[in-house]
Formats: C-alpha cells, sequence, structure tokens
C-alpha cells in the first residue's frame, strides 16, 4: 500500500505567527483520515497549507504528496495534480455560471494530465447524473458560484465540484458545519459515494457527529498545533464523552 | 487577507505588455505641423470638398480659436498641456490618381498590417459576414459588400464620399446632434476632421449585417480626427461596430472623434464599441489621447439608441456616449466596460437627456481598474419639465485589483418633472485574495482565474455585444489584464 500524503515534522507559520508546530500524519491510499480538535488547534491553517495558499507559509519540515515535495509547487499545480480542498466558506464570484467555472477547473486537470478535455455535452451529462445524487437541482449549473445560495447548498456544491473533479486526495475542511441533519446526510452519502482504494480523504471537523456519517479508518487530534493523539473510529466516541480537555491537557480547549 | 505573494500574483497578471505594438512602413502625404486657416483649407482641397463644408470648417476653426484656453478640465484626468500646434493634421496613405475600388488594389502592407491584428478583411467578409469600411491614417481604403446594401438602398461609405456622392444627406445632419463649437474637442474635430464612415439606412429597412469600420493610427504625432454620422430612417435598424488598436508608440497621439447619431420615428441604431489603442506603457509613457464627443439623438417617436463599449486602450479616454431623447416614448441606452491599468486614466460614461414624455433610459457601467490607474464613470440624467413619465436606471459598479488603483463614481441627476423616475445603484469592490485563491485551489492559473473573474463581473454588458464582437472583446479583456505568470 502506497502513502498518497507524508507530513513530517511540519512547522507553519501564518503572517509571522506559528501555527502547525510539528504536525507528523502518514495517509495511505483509498483511506479516509479524520482530523479533529478544538477551535484555533490549526486544523483550518492544516488545510490551507496543504492547499498551498498564499501567507501560509511552511518553515520547517516537510509535505510529500505521492512521494513529490508540495514545497515547490504553487496552488493550482496542486489543484491540478489532484489535490482538492472543499472549502469551509466556499467563495462567491459573481457572474460566472458554476457550469463555467466546474467545466474550466475540470479541463484545467485533464488538460494537465493529459487527457483530452470534456466537451460540454460531455460535460453536461456527468454533471446532472452527480447534481441528482446530491440532491441538487440542475439550476444550480447556470447560478453564479455560491452566490445567493445557502449555508447547505454552498456545502454541496463543493461536494459537487469534488465529484467531478475527481482528485486523489480531498480535504473537506468543517464540511459538516452550518448543515442541519438532512443535509448531513445528504453530503455525506455524496463523499462516501466517492470512496474508493484510490482516492484518499482528510475530514477535518470539530464535532463527532459528521463522523457518524462518514466513517473513518483513522482519527488524529490537532491540538496546539501538533497531532497529540490518534486512534481508531473509537476515538470520536471518546473525545465526545471527554470533550478534547482530556486529551490536551487543556481545559480551556474544552 | 492582502499578503505580499498574493499582491504579486496581482501585479504580474495586470502588467502584460501590449501585445498589438507595430509600425507599418508607408508614404505618407502630410500636412505640415500646426494648425491656422491654411491648414483647414489645405484639408478641404486634398478632399475636394465643396464651399460649403470649407465654410463650416473654417466658421469651427475661428470658434475654436475663441475657446482656445477652455480645454475642459473637469474631467478627473490629468496630462501635460497639448501644444496643439506640435501635432500634424492630416496625413493619408499614398494612393494611386483615385482611391483602390477592390482588396487588390489596396496596398499589401496595409492588408499585412490587419492580418497582424487578427482581422484580415477577406476572412472576416466570408465568415462573419461583415462589411467593413475600413479607415487607415485617415481615408479609408477599402469598402466591402457595398453592392449588396446598394441594393437595399443602404448607404454605407467614408464621409468623402458621402461628401460627393449624397451632398444633402451630409448637409442635412452634419452638425445636427454635435454642433460644431459643442465643445472643445468636438469643435476642433470639425475644423480637421479628416474622414470617418457615413451610414444611411432608408425607411423600413433593416440592415442584413453589422456594419463595422476598424480604426487605426499609425502615422506618428498625427492627431486622428473621424467624423463618423449615421442615419436610420423611420422604421429602420442599424448595427453598427467599431473596434481598432493601434502601434506602440513614444510620442502620445491625440485622438478628438465625433459621433453623431440620428434615429427617426420607430428606428434603431445598436453602436458597438470595442477600443484597444496603445495604453502607453508601464510608466505611462506613449499612448492615445482619446478624447471623444459621442451622441445620439432619438428624433422621432419610439426611437432607440443604444450603445455599448469595451474600453481596454487609451492612456487617456474622455467619453460620454449620450443620447438626446427628443420625442415621446424614445429609449437611450448606455452599456460600458471600461478597463485600466497601469497608469491608465478613463473618465467615461453617458449623458441621457430626456426631453419628452415617456421616455426611458438605462445606464450600466462596469468600471474595473488595476495598476495605479484611475477610472471615473460620470453620467448624466436629466429629466426636463415636459417629460412626464420619464423613467431611469442606472447601475454602476466598480472593480478594484491590487490597492493602488482609484475607481471613482459621479452620478449627476437633475429632475425637473415629479412624475419622472429615476433609480441609480452603484456598488464597489475588490477582486479577494479568497476569490484568486478559491479558483486556484480548483486548478484555474492565476490569469485564468481573473480573467475568469473579471468577465463574470461585466457579463452584463458583454451580453450586449453582436456575437462576433462578443469574442474578440473578451479576449481583450483577458489581454489587458494579462501578464507574465508561469
Amino acid at each position: 500500500m502506497t502513502n498518497i500524503l507524508e507530513i513530517r515534522n511540519l512547522h507553519a507559520t501564518v503572517h509571522g505567527k506559528e501555527i502547525l508546530k510539528g504536525v507528523d500524519l502518514v495517509l495511505p491510499a483509498g483511506e479516509i483520515h479524520a482530523i479533529m480538535g478544538p477551535n484555533g488547534s490549526g486544523k483550518s491553517t492544516l488545510s490551507y497549507v496543504l492547499a498551498g495558499r498564499d501567507g501560509y507559509e511552511v518553515t520547517a519540515g516537510e509535505i510529500l504528496y505521492k512521494g513529490q515535495d508540495l514545497a515547490v509547487m504553487e496552488a493550482d499545480e496542486r489543484a491540478r495534480a489532484g489535490i482538492f480542498l472543499a472549502f469551509q466558506y466556499p467563495v462567491e464570484i459573481p457572474g460566472v455560471a458554476n457550469s463555467v467555472f466546474l467545466k474550466a477547473a475540470v479541463n484545467a486537470g485533464r488538460k494537465a494530465r493529459g487527457e483530452p478535455e470534456l466537451d460540454a455535452m460531455d460535460f453536461l451529462k456527468k454533471s446532472k447524473a452527480l447534481l441528482k445524487t446530491l440532491d441538487m437541482d440542475e439550476k444550480f449549473l447556470n447560478r453564479p458560484v455560491n452566490v445567493g445560495f445557502s449555508g447547505g447548498e454552498k456545502k454541496r456544491n463543493e461536494i459537487f465540484h469534488m465529484a467531478m473533479i475527481e482528485p486523489s486526495l480531498a480535504i473537506l475542511d468543517e464540511t459538516d458545519s452550518g448543515l442541519d441533519i438532512d443535509a448531513l446526510k445528504v453530503v455525506s452519502a455524496g463523499v462516501n459515494a466517492l470512496r474508493n482504494e484510490n482516492r484518499s480523504m482528510l475530514v477535518i471537523t470539530h464535532y463527532q457527529r459528521l463522523l457518524e456519517h462518514i466513517v473513518p479508518d483513522r482519527i488524529h487530534v490537532l491540538a496546539g498545533g501538533r497531532i497529540v493523539s490518534s486512534g481508531g473510529k473509537e476515538l470520536a466516541l471518546e473525545l465526545e464523552q471527554n470533550g478534547y480537555a482530556g486529551l490536551t491537557g487543556d481545559k480551556s480547549a474544552a | 487577507m492582502s499578503t505580499p505573494d498574493s499582491m504579486d500574483a496581482v501585479r504580474a497578471v495586470t502588467e502584460g505588455e501590449y501585445k498589438y505594438g507595430f509600425v507599418t512602413d508607408m508614404d505618407e502625404d502630410r500636412a505640415p505641423k500646426g494648425l491656422n486657416t491654411d491648414i483647414v483649407r489645405f484639408i478641404s482641397a486634398r478632399k475636394n470638398e465643396p464651399e460649403w463644408l470649407l465654410d463650416w470648417r473654417l466658421k469651427a476653426y475661428q470658434r475654436w480659436l475663441g475657446m482656445a484656453d477652455r480645454d475642459p478640465k473637469w474631467a478627473r484626468i490629468s496630462h501635460p498641456p497639448i501644444d496643439f500646434q506640435d501635432l500634424y493634421y492630416y496625413s493619408a496613405p499614398k494612393s494611386k490618381a483615385d482611391a483602390p475600388k477592390s482588396l487588390d488594389e489596396v496596398d499589401p502592407e496595409l492588408l499585412a498590417t490587419y492580418d497582424k491584428l487578427g482581422i484580415p478583411l477577406r476572412e472576416r467578409e466570408v465568415l462573419a459576414g461583415v462589411a467593413v469600411d475600413a479607415v487607415f491614417d485617415s481615408i479609408s481604403v477599402a469598402t466591402t459588400y457595398k453592392a449588396k446594401l446598394g441594393e437595399l438602398g443602404i448607404i454605407f461609405c467614408s464621409m468623402s464620399e458621402a461628401v460627393r456622392e449624397h451632398p444633402d444627406l451630409v448637409k442635412k445632419y452634419l452638425g445636427s446632434v454635435v454642433p460644431a463649437a459643442d465643445n472643445f474637442y468636438a469643435c476642433l474635430n470639425s475644423a480637421v476632421f479628416s474622414d470617418g464612415s457615413f451610414v444611411y439606412i432608408p425607411k423600413g429597412v433593416r440592415c442584413p449585417m453589422e456594419l463595422s469600420t476598424y480604426f487605426r493610427i499609425n502615422a506618428a504625432q498625427t492627431g486622428q480626427f473621424e467624423r463618423t454620422l449615421i442615419v436610420a430612417d423611420a422604421g429602420s435598424y442599424v448595427s453598427y461596430l467599431e473596434g481598432c488598436t493601434a502601434p506602440m508608440r513614444d510620442e502620445n497621439q491625440l485622438h478628438a472623434a465625433v459621433v453623431e447619431l440620428v434615429a427617426l420615428e420607430d428606428a434603431e441604431i445598436k453602436y458597438s464599441t470595442v477600443q484597444n489603442w496603445y495604453p502607453g506603457d508601464k510608466d505611462g509613457k506613449g499612448g492615445i489621447y482619446n478624447f471623444v464627443t459621442k451622441r445620439g439623438a432619438c428624433r422621432g417617436a419610439r426611437a432607440k439608441i443604444s450603445w455599448t463599449q469595451v474600453e481596454t486602450g487609451s492612456a487617456i479616454t474622455w467619453k460620454y456616449p449620450s443620447v438626446l431623447l427628443e420625442a415621446e416614448g424614445s429609449i437611450g441606452e448606455f452599456y460600458s466596460v471600461a478597463v485600466t491599468n497601469n497608469l491608465q486614466q478613463a473618465d467615461t460614461g453617458t449623458k441621457m437627456f430626456h426631453l419628452a414624455p415617456n421616455t426611458r433610459s438605462t445606464i450600466i457601467s462596469k468600471g474595473i481598474s488595476a495598476g495605479r490607474s484611475q477610472n471615473t464613470y460620470r453620467g448624466l440624467v436629466r429629466v426636463a419639465p415636459k417629460a412626464a413619465n420619464a423613467r431611469n436606471y442606472t447601475q454602476c459598479d466598480s472593480l478594484l485589483i491590487g490597492d493602488a488603483c482609484g475607481g471613482h463614481t459621479t452620478p449627476y441627476i437633475e429632475v425637473r418633472n415629479r412624475s419622472a423616475r429615476v433609480e441609480h445603484e452603484a456598488t464597489a469592490s475588490k477582486i479577494s485574495d479568497d476569490q484568486l485563491f478559491y479558483c486556484r485551489a480548483r486548478g484555474l492559473g492565476t490569469e485564468d482565474a481573473v480573467s475568469l473573474i473579471v468577465n463574470g463581473f461585466c457579463k452584463e454588458v458583454m451580453q450586449k455585444l453582436p456575437m462576433e464582437f462578443a469574442v474578440e472583446a473578451q479576449k481583450l479583456l483577458g489581454v489587458s489584464l494579462e501578464g507574465s505568470v508561469g
């Protein structure tokens, strides 16, 4: 079994402030790992560092994606290489139809991999099929990206993007936040449908609730910029009962 | 969140070099520098003009002398004073005895120039079905599809030819919308205008193709003074496209065109512009001064005039395509995208004069500023006492790229009839780091991301462009904000 992602002693700063202080994590191909942790533990920072956001600087350690050092890759190169970030707060792009945006994104990736670009017909066919599975109306294709979408619609749209782009590594940043239980089930089903032996996922969440629907292979607890505990899915239940304080020793983090 | 890295990315994207800079070497027939009555006479004589037109020019020149220190200073633009005695006022491509009658007679070097611009006449003729009246260095040298249009009674020719062949029409309408002494630059144009296009659509005729002119400034230090007149007779329709790009130059070039539109009862004129003149280099050196007066008059009931412009070029743009809504139920529209980058300055907008009852106007303006540029929307909506139930809707949106540019909105609203309804909406926004990162996290390069976001921002206006123009305009938006990234 090969590893999709290997993070070794990762230190990272945001605007000069050190947030990640030595993260180690290995994500094998085909597995789903969850990252849990209290607010301010560095969860979102980790997702941005992996996606290559400007201003998030790696100061020590390394990230290997399929054995390749990510440090030399720009955010868009990483995306085209198969790293996908589902945003906690998806961004609105007025005037740009969801379909136009997504088709450009899908074909940027296909072009980079030397695959033929999807034409309008193929794109539409595939989109419509996937929208159905996510319980989304076809109108989502023509609406401007995320503009006027409800919180739940935005999150579903992220999963729709993910399904169309077919990444090797998906990072889901608090995808459950702002979702009611019905929407959570739909989104989880969408994510589960994308599970396969070639796709790994890093599911970042504050709550154990999501992990009842997207059952991870392993759970890591991030606190104070480090992984302080790792275990099987039962770790989530333990956290549910005892809170993060029990693991981090920091009562304020509960 | 604005970080040094992302600012670099934006900067790199917005510092695109002008891609269409080149100079064609041609012999020129040129008047000496400077402006006086002899020059005005020279221009008129070169064009074998009738006495009445020479008189018209000379009167305009006298009026202009009277306003010589009154070049408009109210716009949010700045430039060193223009020495009007240091400019050439006439230059024409050297031709055989007469103007060429077909493409075969056209200077091959001129055709090659159009090739470089990506607008080969032959291909455009066939593919786009567009009749092209190509204005090159002040003289029209190629007019196509004339015969076909002639069958419908449509006149589409150079202004010089119209003066010769259709003097009554020219005499009747020239200066009827933009009077000779309307403003400083229009007055100058009236005195020295070189050439331009003339269009007449007879009663009830729907022009079957988009009429198109490509302007080009080629001779160094030659002011270019186009004069265009379009008359749509009762119940007719015409769509007119104007587009241009210019060679790389070190000297500032003055362009002071005048465009007049006349729409009679139930007639409709749609006038679309893609303007891409040399904007100057990154330090603002060179580049065209584009001081243009464009105005249309709805002279008959229910007439409609619609201006659509995509302005990406010129060092300075000073331009307010306007509509005089003189007749009951007439409609004026203005759709504009103005992009400024580096040190470009644009002060552009429109004037809608509601002079009759039940007149309507719509203004949609999208200003995009990047680099250290300044981009101003300036618009007037005036409702006269007689204009009962006049309606106006105005929307002005500014998009800023980077943190060293300026976007300004200066609306003037004068309402003198209580039944009028005037709406004005304005927004200002920036391309955010969040938007750029979101696009990049989906695999789009920074340039593609900026182009996508900007095209989304301008969508309402771009949709108003004729199909064959929209593609070119979309490309231009990308090019003018494109850089050396990656």
